[in-house]
């Protein structure tokens, strides 16, 4: 986007001006975010967990970001802005941001970074990020118990290996329910185009889908199927609101208890620069309240499956798994690895796309 | 294929256009009179909060159309003082207003994020809808899709067997002329623009109100810029905006199309259609000598300075 240095440069110009009025000295916590925060989706929910925060530690924090920052040497040159402003803790929340975050890091050791979905770490730089893959396949079983053509609607942004793990994730879990469930994929290139989302969801319901859910920023798949009458998974938040009687549960993300647990850390100081990798466990990923539409069952099931997992009894990926082609990719008793997940480029049996 | 299908994918590509055809039909008057808004985007982002604001405030959602069209005429106002009044570079105003506009929207809107509102529902007309194959198409529609039809049917008119329309493509082909010939050439220029702005405006408010009712930040995700491809690929003519809207609001469901019947092409290859599309249009309209003057305005983005 043509405007996004403008918009960096007067939200940095703004933190600057806010920031340079404290006087008792709070623990400066800044975000650099990728989309606006208006996107509803991604950014919405990292500055939704921001105020939560900011809320909570009161006048010991004072918080503020900076939207829309491209990534690449924008947003270097913002890290490099807030870390010269006195920040003492910088929250980089999107996969691009990894190798600026580290350059700037190096020139300010005295400041302490986290950068979200990435994979390196260095002396004043951790990562976090979340298992949102777990709550996908709370959010699979939901769905495959409801579809009753066996065919549920998946809208996805790009294939790359966090949205390839959830729709993997969503298509065993509704394989838990419903082993002939089939889950059509449609790639629309894009993070956030409501009207393109909404096409997506309505050409899949065409081809007799009748469980849609997605991985792209905004509600409109959700909309889509409350217009057609057809179930619906969130993601990101509970978007129950969208669609009160398509919406079944949504897979939600909770940033708010990563950044609790660093910001106190920092407070403490206990901060170490740490990979962390989150899910239903910490509570980072949640399923959303489950529409009454949803029998009992179901809802006894998921939840049981979700302490499952809380307690290590039940991994998402555990073996057998096939692949699309029917090859046998995981054996029984076997699961795969954190870093064989981080590197997730194929689809299993059941898969359409 | 069978007939529902064809049906419903026929539905889906009119839907889809109908914003590009609101914004082209706006766009294409003002660039007839000689004015070169590239503010689209801009505009129709400030009309798309603004209609979703006032649906959403005061239940109505016949106020929020009237009110993303005002908003859309509104800040079309503010290009056109800065364009035609203070005599600036055209591109660079539009260009300006879009990123304006995506601003102001975003901060209008904060508030509204996450809110959601009953959309416009489907309006079939009697016996009409029944039509096979392109009843649901043109006449199972909402009346977002109706307006645009009407306007469209009404710019052409204009266009065609008026004397304003007359004026506006005098004015966009040599305002010097039409000065001399008595015309206010500021005054027409300036209704052009106002009407541009109303038509991105009302676009905006087709997709809040009844596409995806709703407002996230940048909700038109590039139509304007397609609508001003469009208005190129038509060559500035009103009957083959229509086709053209349609034509591009085919290709950018096609791509999902295919991929749900199992064909395997390249989607982003797909997505680009559109815009491949225009610049092969353009590519043959510079390369044939003279053949430019044929089609777009001949002052088109042009200051005119009014004489003393």
């Amino acid at each position: 986007m043509k405007l996004t240095p403008l918009l960096a440069l007067t939200a940095a110009l703004l933190g600057w001006s806010l920031a340079s009025q404290a006087d008792d000295k709070p623990l400066k916590v800044g975000f650099v975010y990728v989309s606006p925060i208006g996107d509803a989706g991604w950014t919405y929910m990292h500055d939704r967990a921001r105020k939560i925060v900011e809320e909570e530690f009161g006048d010991k924090i004072e918080t503020n970001y900076v939207e829309s920052v491209a990534e690449g040497a924008d947003s270097e040159r913002v890290i490099r802005n807030l870390s010269a402003r006195g920040y003492d803790l910088i929250f980089t929340t999107s996969f691009g941001y990894m190798n600026p975050t580290l350059k700037v890091a190096r020139r300010f050791p005295q400041v302490k970074y986290e950068h979200a979905t990435g994979y390196k770490t260095a002396r004043n730089v951790g990562n976090y990020q979340a298992r949102a893959y777990q709550a996908r396949y709370l959010a699979g079983m939901t769905a495959g118990a409801m579809s009753s053509t066996n065919q549920i609607g998946y809208v996805a942004a790009f294939p790359i290996p966090e949205v390839i793990r959830g729709i993997n994730a969503f298509t065993l879990g509704a394989q838990a329910t419903n082993p002939n469930v089939k889950v059509k994929v449609v790639w629309i290139n894009t993070w956030h185009d409501p009207a393109k989302e909404r096409e997506a969801a309505d050409s899949l319901i065409l081809q007799n889908v009748d469980v849609l859910t997605m991985h792209t920023d905004s509600p409109a798949v959700i909309q889509a199927a409350e217009a057609r009458g057809v179930y619906s998974v969130g993601f990101n938040s509970d978007m129950s609101h969208y669609g009160p009687k398509s919406h079944l549960t949504a897979a939600v993300m909770h940033w708010e208890s990563i950044y609790r647990d660093k910001i106190q850390a920092v407070l403490d100081g206990t901060w170490e620069p740490k990979a962390i990798w989150h899910g239903l466990k910490e509570g980072v990923v949640d399923v959303a309240p489950f529409n009454e539409a949803v029998p009992e069952w179901v809802v006894e099931k998921v939840n049981t499956v979700k302490m499952q997992i809380i307690n290590g009894e039940h991994a998402v990926f555990e073996g057998p798994i096939y692949n699309q082609a029917g090859e046998l990719m995981v054996k029984e008793g076997e699961q795969l690895s954190d870093e064989e997940l981080i590197e997730l480029e194929w689809y299993v049996k059941g898969i359409d796309g | 294929m069978d007939l529902a299908l064809l049906e419903n994918i026929l539905f889906a590509t009119v839907r889809t256009g109908t914003p590009l055809l609101l914004v082209a039909l706006g766009a294409m008057i003002s660039e007839r009179s000689g004015v070169l808004n590239l503010g689209q985007e801009g505009m129709i982002l400030v009309g798309a909060a603004c209609a979703f604001i006032a649906a959403y405030s005061a239940d109505s959602l016949m106020l929020g159309v009237v009110i993303g069209a005002l908003a859309g005429a509104l800040v079309s106002l503010i290009f056109a003082f800065v364009a035609l009044t203070l005599i600036s570079n055209q591109v660079a105003t539009g260009l300006a207003l879009t990123i304006f506009g995506t601003g102001l929207s975003a901060f209008l809107g904060a508030e509204y994020v996450g809110q959601s509102i009953e959309g416009m529902t489907r309006v079939e007309l009697p016996l009409l809808h029944k039509i096979p194959l392109i009843g649901p198409a043109l006449f199972g529609q909402d009346l977002m899709v109706y307006l645009g039809l009407t306007l469209f049917a009404l710019v052409f008119w204009t266009m065609r067997s008026t004397r304003l329309g007359l004026i506006i493509r005098a004015v966009g082909e040599n305002p010097q002329v039409a000065h001399a010939l008595g015309y206010k050439v500021l005054l027409v220029r300036y209704a052009a623009v106002l009407f541009g702005g109303a038509m991105a405006g009302l676009a905006g408010a087709y997709l809040s109100l009844s596409y995806t009712p709703m407002w996230a930040e940048g909700i038109s995700a590039g139509r304007g810029w397609i609508a001003l491809a469009l208005v190129v690929f038509a060559s500035w003519r009103t009957e083959r905006i229509l086709m053209g809207a349609w034509l591009f609001g085919f290709a950018s469901i096609l791509h999902l199309l295919l991929q749900g019947f199992g064909y395997d092409v390249p989607s982003n290859l797909l997505a680009m259609l559109p815009y491949a599309v225009t610049i092969v249009v353009l590519v043959f309209m510079m390369s044939r000598k003279g053949a430019k003057g044929l089609f777009a305005p001949r002052s088109l983005g042009q200051p005119y300075h009014p004489p003393q």
